[in-house]
């Protein structure tokens, strides 16, 4: 063979190989090879387990630490009257009405409103969005003529379509409806397509050769494959619903339409009542942050560790 | 030592009939294809018949259109010309990559292989936990694809190919992306799986080597257009280990042909 080196090798003393030549070389490798190699590759590398305190220092204090410095900076610019307490009341101000909004049940009554309205709204958007997302992947010529249109709408704040839903359905909660789909929907729908079009295509071949129908490649193998970047459309679909949300409770104030985040926000504008506002505000945050971290992560992280897609850290 | 049945294109001198079956195992009579019209074809006039229970080996250097016949045998695509048989309703085919879907764990994806067969639940179970064995990776089951080796996923996916229980598997370079130890021990594997389970097995490979461990007889590719040059008989008792004397002398003539025909591509 060209390139194989015929150097003589100088074996250390009283080493003697022997050459049978009679068998056709060693064994094959063998079963007890075979398990070795499967658990040397297989090797858990045990994780240290985080200790609380480790815990506490490394993911509890840094936010603590920074919500305290900035009431610490707004104490402090408060005190030096840059702003006359009327546009900027005190931390201890903002508390206090924090605390009656959420005593005298305001607090609970406006994000109910809110949270019922923004899941009624978030369903209907999964139910069309998800529709509309499947119509768009099975016909390439719906997918050429509404996809723009689609990922468009996504870049256009939604609030825009605010002016349009109250003259079409007056200040009922069909307005509101109208605007939290529209900003939802193309999300939805432009997920499960991106989902789609990361399915790796030997994954469709992979069912084609176990011999699987056409709709059982979609149920058992697309969709499936789909869930990741599906799960990120909606997770981006909910973050969109909240904030038109907002806007159009934020605009359609009408004793009829009952009191959510937005419209307490509201009045907290009309009363010029600021620490109202700021308590509206971190309500709203509150509640995005909630959801977040209660519906969404939890249900994207299982999904990417099952796939062994996601680094623990 | 190596007996050479040197012929060009459809030789059936080395043809071990196995069993008292009828035809051939798979029959390819004929085949061009190509993809492009202006451009030469990928494949031109393959005539090739495999036994059942044959072992056969399809090699060549890149371009020869290897990969193209298996997905023509694999039913993924239509020839262009001539017909191709196979004595299979859907012939198992295996790819480089172990292509296991990463959501389902191990015995999950061998039980999708069960599925079109009709099988219930617990008799799905049952027989994946059977074929799971038979790789050698009995309690693996629960694990996800992630959670095994390069070798172990490429265990699943035999079995996979297994549970389809098609009398021809057809292995597309299987091994080609693992390391040479765990080679070593797959190709051992597969030479049990293969005569234990009586399969017919076409197996692509650029490997001369691998081939010549592996089959019971070695046909060689030219590359475009793919076309059948010789073919060897390869008569060493199995196992046979990859690094015997055996081996090394086929593999190297086989290797001086394949070379020639490289070759003939320079300028």
């Amino acid at each position: 063979m060209p390139g194989e080196s015929s150097t003589p090798v100088r074996l250390p003393a009283g080493h003697v190989e022997t050459h049978t030549g009679q068998q056709q070389g060693r064994a094959t490798p063998g079963r007890s090879v075979e398990a070795g190699l499967d658990a040397l590759d297989t090797a858990s590398v045990a994780r240290p387990r985080r200790r609380p305190w480790h815990v506490l220092v490394h993911s509890v204090l840094p936010p603590v630490v920074f919500l305290a410095a900035l009431v610490g900076v707004w104490q402090l610019v408060h005190a030096a009257g840059l702003k006359p307490s009327y546009a900027l009341p005190s931390p201890t101000d903002v508390a206090t009405t924090f605390w009656e909004t959420v005593t005298d049940g305001r607090a609970a009554e406006a994000i109910w409103t809110s949270v019922s309205r923004g899941g009624v709204g978030f369903a209907l958007s999964l139910v069309i969005g998800t529709l509309l997302g499947l119509a768009m992947w099975a016909s390439t010529w719906l997918r050429a003529a509404i996809g723009p249109i689609v990922s468009g709408l996504q870049s256009l704040p939604s609030v825009a379509w605010v002016p349009a839903a109250i003259i079409w359905f007056q200040l009922t909660d069909a307005a509101i409806y109208t605007v939290v789909l529209l900003g939802a929907v193309p999300s939805i729908a432009n997920g499960l397509l991106t989902g789609f079009k990361q399915v790796p295509p030997l994954f469709d071949r992979v069912g084609r050769v176990l011999g699987l129908g056409g709709l059982g490649r979609i149920r058992l193998v697309l969709l499936p494959a789909a869930l990741p970047g599906y799960l990120g459309g909606l997770r981006q679909g909910w973050a969109f619903a909240w904030r038109s949300l907002m806007a159009a409770e934020l605009i359609t104030y009408s004793p009829s339409l009952g009191q959510g985040l937005g419209q307490l926000l509201n009045i907290g504008r009309e009363l010029s009542q600021m620490s109202l506002v700021i308590t509206s505000i971190t309500l709203i945050l509150l509640v995005g942050v909630a959801i977040e971290l209660l519906v969404f992560a939890p249900l994207e992280r299982g999904v990417l560790r099952r796939r062994g897609l996601t680094v623990d850290r | 030592m190596s007996t050479v049945t040197a012929s060009t294109s459809s030789g059936a001198g080395g043809l071990r009939s196995v069993g008292a079956e009828a035809g051939p195992s798979v029959r390819v009579q004929g085949v061009c294809q190509s993809f492009d019209r202006m451009g030469p074809p990928v494949l031109d006039g393959v005539d090739l018949t495999v036994a059942p229970g044959e072992f056969l080996c399809l090699l060549g250097a890149s371009g020869c259109g290897k990969s193209t016949l298996l997905n023509l045998l694999a039913g993924l695509a239509e020839p262009t010309a001539g017909t191709v048989d196979v004595a299979a309703d859907r012939p198992s085919l295996m790819f480089q990559e172990p292509a296991l879907l990463p959501w389902l764990t191990a015995g999950g994806n061998v039980e999708l292989a069960l599925k079109p067969r009709g099988m219930r639940r617990a008799q799905r179970r049952e027989e994946s936990a059977r074929l799971l064995r038979l790789v050698n990776l009995e309690g693996q089951s629960g694990k996800r694809p992630h959670e095994l080796s390069g070798g172990m996923r490429q265990r699943v996916a035999l079995a996979r190919a297994l549970a389809q229980d098609s009398p021809v598997l057809l292995m597309d370079e299987p091994f080609a992306a693992l390391d040479a130890i765990t080679r070593d021990v797959l190709h051992e594997e597969l030479v049990r799986v293969w005569s234990t389970q009586r399969l017919t097995v076409v197996f692509v490979t650029h490997n001369v080597r691998e081939a010549v461990r592996l089959a019971q007889r070695v046909v060689l590719m030219s590359s475009r257009p793919g076309r059948i040059v010789r073919e060897w008989a390869v008569e060493l008792s199995q196992p046979r280990a990859i690094e015997s004397p055996g081996v090394g002398a086929l593999a190297t003539e086989i290797t001086t042909e394949l070379h020639r025909e490289i070759s003939r591509h320079a300028r």
